[in-house]
């Protein structure tokens, strides 16, 4: 024991055995959403409620795009993150891997789709 | 091991022995409006879809956004977005060690509450 170091000997000890990577990721992508948050609501708020022909040519340029398709893809990560944390602490058994693998399957499809469509207007 | 009661074990107290407080309510909060905000994400994909797919798809998408069930649902998600940011703010805050005393946690929880409906007023206002 006197050379296992403290660290050593907590690693994996905790009820989850992990998690340290799973709080890093959504701090990470909490910061990213900070910046980007503010930019897609203006940007997005802003078009919302417009003309089929003002939306597509809206999309076209470059930084509406670029920040919705960001928004898209970290949103829809933090949201599954912390969706993933919600079902763990109230669900168990084989419906905690049912929800977390079926809202994974929503968010990436669901920025997938929101992607192709903003590149799709884009280009 | 084989006798451990792995099921049936007693529990540490949860939700329903504390009193509710403004650091637990507005902790409950950021947990319920960043899961809700998936009906106005969902909605916004459909848009975004609708709107790259032709004149006809947008029509029908376009409709039930801005219907005034659509209106409400974005409204909601507006102060929710705003509501989750703060409170974000304030976890990524308490994340370094830095304002966990009680009158400083509960200035924290005001400024989430009062400040998201100032963003979200401010927000309508700019956006009308």
């Amino acid at each position: 024991m006197p050379y296992l170091t403290d660290r050593k000997r907590a690693i994996g000890t905790g009820a989850a055995k992990s998690g340290t990577a799973h709080f890093w990721a959504m701090k990470k992508s909490s910061v990213a959403l900070l910046i980007l948050i503010p930019f897609f609501v203006f940007t997005f708020g802003g078009i919302l409620g417009s003309s089929f022909e003002e939306v597509q040519a809206y999309f076209a340029r470059p930084f509406p795009a670029i920040i919705a398709v960001l928004t898209l893809i970290v949103g829809f990560k933090h949201f599954n993150d912390g969706f993933q944390v919600m079902v763990e602490d109230y669900v168990h058994g084989i419906w905690e891997k049912i929800l977390i693998l079926g809202m994974t399957c929503i968010s990436y499809g669901a920025a997938a789709v929101g992607v192709f469509a903003i590149a799709k207007m884009a280009f | 091991m084989a006798d451990v009661n792995r099921g049936n074990r007693p529990l540490s107290p949860h939700l329903q022995v504390y009193r509710p407080q403004l650091t637990s309510i507005s902790s409950i909060l950021t947990r319920i409006t960043g899961n809700a905000m998936i009906v106005a994400a969902l909605m916004i994909v459909w848009w975004l879809l609708a709107a790259s797919t032709g004149p006809e798809y947008f029509a029908v998408a376009d409709g039930f956004v801005t219907s005034w069930f659509g209106d409400i649902v974005m409204f909601l998600s507006l102060w929710a977005l705003w509501y989750h940011t703060l409170a974000g703010v304030r976890h990524l805050i308490w994340d370094n060690a830095k304002m966990l005393e009680i009158d400083r946690a509960e200035m924290l929880g005001w400024i989430a509450i009062i400040g998201s409906a100032v963003l979200t007023v401010f927000t309508v206002v700019v956006l009308w």
